[in-house]
C-alpha cells in the first residue's frame, strides 16, 4: 500500500474514531452511559437480521446520494441540490409507477430512468447556467430545492391525488419490493435497490477512472483553462458533469419512490438524505467504494439511533451530534494530516 | 518507517476493534419482558414526544395509564420512540412490536400507512392509531370530532372579536385539518354573520417562523382573533402575538390553542404587568382517549377493527378549561351551543362542501 492511499484511508477513520470519542465525552457530560448508548446503537444497527435489513435499506439513497455529490466534486463542482434531484426523481418513479400498468421487466427499469431523467433535467438547469452564465452552482441549486419540495407538493396534491397528502401506492410491477428479502430479514423494509446502488457505484467508478469522458470531466475539475487550451469544450462537460450528478439524485429518489415507501406524501420538509450525501461524499473521500463504506456507517448510525432511547435513555439527538462531529473532524482533515506527519517524523 | 505508521494503523484498528466488540453484548436480558404484566408503547410522528400538541397530549395520557396500573418506564411496562423522519414509523412499530408491547400507538394520521403495513405482517400485535382509520382487525382506529370542538371556539371567537375579522392558520391542507376550519368557520358565522374568516394554510406543522410569518400579515389586515390547528407551527402565532402586545399592551388581539389547553403559551409580561393572549384552546384529549384504550385492552376489551370517535358528550373535544379571558355571556352561548350539539339539534359541518350547506340553512 503506498503511504498516500494509507493516509487517504486513515484519516477518515482516525475521523470516525474521533467522532465517536467526543461523541462519548459529550455523552458522559450529559449524564448518560456511552457505553450503553454505544452498544445500543449497534444492537439498532446490526442485532439481528431485522436491523441488518433496516441498515442496507437506509444505506441506499445514502450511496446514490453520496455519488452525486461525489461525482459534481470530482468534476469541480458544488452540487448542494441532490437533496432536490432526489425529490423529482421520487416524483418521477412514483408518477411512472402509478400511471402505466406493464411488464414488470419493462415498468420497474422505466421508473427508475424516469427517476434519473427528472434528476437530471433538475440538475440540468444550475449546469447550462453555470456553463452559459457563470452563475454559481450552489446558489442555483439551494433554489432549486425549494422549488422541487414546493412544486413537488404541488403536483401530489393536484394531480396525484384529489387534494389528499399523498399518492396511490405504485403498482407491484414497478416495485422495488421483495418478498424474499422481507422475508429473510423478519420483514424489514429492505428492497432491491441496495443492488442498483452498487451498480451505480461501479459505473461511476468505471465512468470517471476508465474513460475518455471521464478524464474530460476530471480534467475540467482540475483546471478549466489547462482543459480549454488542451481543446476540451469546458461548457459542456459541466453540464454534462451536472445532469450525470442529478441522475444518480433521481435514482436515490427512485429508491425511496419505489421500494422504502411505495408512494409519495407532501414533504413539510426536506428529507435531508442529500444533505447527508454531502457528509456521505465527505466521508468516502469522494471515491465511489469510500461511499459504500461511509453510506454504510451512516446508515447504521441513523438507523441504529432509533434504539437508543429505548435500551440506553440516551436521546436519539445525541447520534446527529456524533455525525456531526465525524462531518467536523472529516473537515478538518487538516488536522489528522498534520498529526499523522507529527507521528512520522516522531518515528524517524 | 512505513512499517511504523502501518503499525500505528494497525493498533488504531484494532482498538476500534476492542470497543466495538465489547458493546453490543448487555441487550439480551432486557429485551422480551415479563408476559404476565400488560405493557403499552406509542410511537410519536415527527412532531415529537415535546410538540406541546397530540404527541405530547398522548404520551401523558399513555404516563397516566402507566402511573395508574404501577407501571415503569421501559420495555415490559410503558414507553415511547420518536421518530425523526417518516422513514423511521415502520422501524418504530416494528421495534415495538419485537420487544413484545400488548398494545403499540400510532400517533398521527401520517403513520397510517406503516401501520397498516406492519398490521398485515404481525397479526398478533394490537395497535392503535389516532387521527386516522386504519381497517385490519388489529388495529382499533382513534379519531376525534374535531369540527364539534372547533365550532365552540369558532362561537367564543365570533362574540370576541371587535374587527369582525377572524383567521384561521392551518397546517398542512388535509381533510383532517379541514375538519378544523370547517367547523370554526361554521361556529363564526353562527353567532356573527357579519364576520369574516380568512384561512390561510403553512403548509408543515413543525415550522414556528412559517406560523409567525402568517400571523404578522394576519393581525396587520385588522384580524384580532387567530385559530391555529397547526401543531407547533401555532407557536408562531403565539409568538408574533406576544410580541405585538409586548409593543403595544392595549391592542385586543387574540389566539385561540389547539389540542392542549394552550393558556402556558400566551403568557407575556410587559411592565410589570401579566396578560395573556390566548383567548381559550380547543382541546383534544388524545391522552383520554388513549387511556381509554390502554384501559379497555388491559381488560380483555381490545377494540380491534373498530372506529371509535370521541366528541363532546365523550369529552373527547372541548373547549379549554381556561377560561379566564372569555366574557361570561360568551361563556353561557358556548353551553348553548354545546347542548345543541350534544342533542343533535346542529350538524356541525366537518368538510368545506358541507359548510356552503351549513351556511345556506342559516340564510
Amino acid at each position: 500500500m503506498s503511504s498516500g492511499r494509507l493516509t487517504n484511508f486513515l484519516i477518515p477513520l482516525l475521523a470516525v474514531l474521533l467522532g465517536v470519542i467526543v461523541g462519548s465525552i459529550v455523552m458522559v457530560i450529559s449524564g448518560y452511559d456511552p457505553i450503553a448508548g454505544y452498544s445500543a446503537l449497534l444492537y439498532g444497527a446490526f442485532g439481528d437480521s431485522y436491523y441488518i435489513g433496516e441498515t442496507i435499506r437506509q444505506m441506499t439513497p445514502y450511496i446514490l446520494a453520496g455519488l452525486a455529490v461525489a461525482f459534481a466534486f470530482r468534476t469541480g463542482l458544488f452540487n448542494i441540490g441532490v437533496e432536490g434531484q432526489l425529490i423529482v426523481g421520487w416524483l418521477a418513479a412514483v408518477w411512472v409507477g402509478v400511471a402505466f400498468e406493464l411488464p414488470k421487466f419493462i415498468h420497474l427499469p422505466l421508473a427508475i430512468l424516469a427517476a434519473a431523467a427528472a434528476g437530471a433535467l433538475w440538475a440540468l438547469i444550475p449546469g447550462f447556467l453555470k456553463a452559459r452564465f457563470k452563475v454559481h452552482e450552489v446558489i442555483v441549486t439551494i433554489m432549486m430545492n425549494y422549488i422541487a419540495l414546493h412544486a413537488t407538493n404541488a403536483i401530489i396534491r393536484s394531480v396525484l391525488s384529489d387534494k389528499g397528502y399523498k399518492s396511490e401506492e405504485i403498482h407491484e410491477s414497478a416495485s422495488l419490493r421483495s418478498e424474499f428479502l422481507q422475508s429473510i430479514t423478519d420483514y424489514s423494509t429492505l428492497h432491491y435497490g441496495i443492488i442498483i446502488a452498487l451498480l451505480a457505484a461501479v459505473i461511476m467508478w468505471f465512468l470517471l477512472e476508465k474513460t475518455t469522458k471521464g478524464y474530460e470531466l476530471r480534467a475540467v475539475g482540475f483546471n478549466q483553462h489547462a482543459s480549454h487550451y488542451a481543446g476540451m469544450n469546458v461548457s459542456n462537460n459541466i453540464v454534462l458533469a451536472m445532469v450525470i450528478s442529478g441522475a444518480f439524485a433521481g435514482v436515490a429518489g427512485a429508491m425511496e419512490g419505489l421500494g422504502t415507501f411505495a408512494n409519495i406524501s407532501v414533504k413539510a420538509g426536506f428529507t435531508g438524505v442529500g444533505f447527508d450525501g454531502i457528509a456521505v461524499a465527505l466521508l468516502g473521500g469522494n471515491n465511489a467504494f469510500g461511499i459504500i463504506l461511509s453510506a454504510l456507517l451512516f446508515g447504521a448510525l441513523k438507523v441504529g439511533a432509533l434504539e437508543m432511547p429505548s435500551s440506553a435513555g440516551v436521546p436519539t439527538e445525541l447520534v446527529d451530534i456524533v455525525i456531526a462531529l465525524i462531518i467536523f473532524f472529516v473537515a478538518s482533515s487538516y488536522l489528522i494530516r498534520l498529526l499523522l506527519t507529527r507521528v512520522k517524523k516522531e518515528g524517524k | 518507517m512505513k512499517k511504523k505508521r502501518f503499525g500505528v494503523a494497525l493498533s488504531l484498528m484494532l482498538a476500534a476493534g476492542a470497543l466495538l466488540g465489547g458493546c453490543g453484548q448487555k441487550d439480551e436480558n432486557n429485551a422480551g419482558g415479563n408476559k404476565d404484566t400488560f405493557s403499552v408503547a406509542m410511537v410519536t410522528d415527527v412532531g415529537g414526544v415535546d410538540d406541546k400538541s397530540f404527541n405530547q397530549s398522548a404520551w401523558e395520557g399513555l404516563q397516566k395509564f402507566g402511573e395508574d396500573n404501577g407501571m415503569k418506564k421501559g420495555k415490559g411496562g410503558y414507553d415511547y420512540l420518536q421518530s425523526q423522519s417518516d422513514a423511521d414509523y415502520t422501524t418504530n412499530l416494528n421495534k415495538l412490536v419485537r420487544s413484545d408491547f400488548d398494545l403499540i400507538y400510532g400517533i398521527g394520521f401520517l403513520m397510517a400507512d406503516a401501520i397498516g403495513e406492519i398490521a398485515e405482517q404481525k397479526p398478533k400485535a394490537q395497535f392503535a392509531i389516532v387521527d386516522s382509520v386504519v381497517e385490519k382487525p388489529n388495529v382499533a382506529s382513534i379519531t376525534f370530532k374535531e369540527h364539534e370542538g372547533s365550532f365552540l371556539v369558532g362561537v367564543v371567537a365570533g362574540l370576541t372579536t371587535k374587527t369582525n375579522k377572524i383567521g384561521f392558520v392551518g397546517g398542512m391542507e388535509i381533510p383532517l385539518i379541514e375538519k378544523f376550519e370547517s367547523g370554526f368557520r361554521a361556529g363564526v358565522k353562527a353567532v356573527n354573520p357579519k364576520a369574516t374568516v380568512e384561512v390561510q394554510y403553512a403548509g408543515a406543522f413543525d415550522q414556528a417562523d412559517k406560523g409567525k410569518a402568517i400571523a404578522s400579515s394576519m393581525y396587520a389586515s385588522g384580524i384580532d382573533v387567530i385559530y391555529h390547528a397547526a401543531g407547533a407551527t401555532g407557536n408562531g402565532v403565539f409568538s408574533e402575538a406576544k410580541d405585538l402586545k409586548t409593543k403595544d399592551p392595549n391592542r385586543e388581539l387574540w389566539v385561540i390553542g389547539v389540542d392542549k389547553d394552550q393558556a402556558p403559551e400566551g403568557v407575556v409580561k410587559v411592565g410589570g404587568k401579566e396578560y395573556n393572549v390566548t383567548l381559550t384552546s380547543m382541546v383534544k384529549r388524545v391522552d383520554v382517549a388513549v387511556y381509554d384504550v390502554a384501559k379497555k385492552t388491559k381488560d380483555g376489551q381490545f377494540p380491534g377493527g373498530k372506529v371509535i370517535e370521541y366528541g363532546l358528550p365523550e369529552n373527547g373535544v372541548g373547549i379549554a378549561p381556561t377560561q379566564d379571558n372569555i366574557k361570561p355571556e360568551v361563556l353561557k352561548a358556548v353551553d348553548e351551543w354545546k347542548e345543541k350539539i350534544i342533542k343533535g339539534e346542529v350538524k356541525v359541518p366537518k368538510t368545506r362542501d358541507e359548510y356552503k350547506e351549513f351556511e345556506a340553512t342559516l340564510k
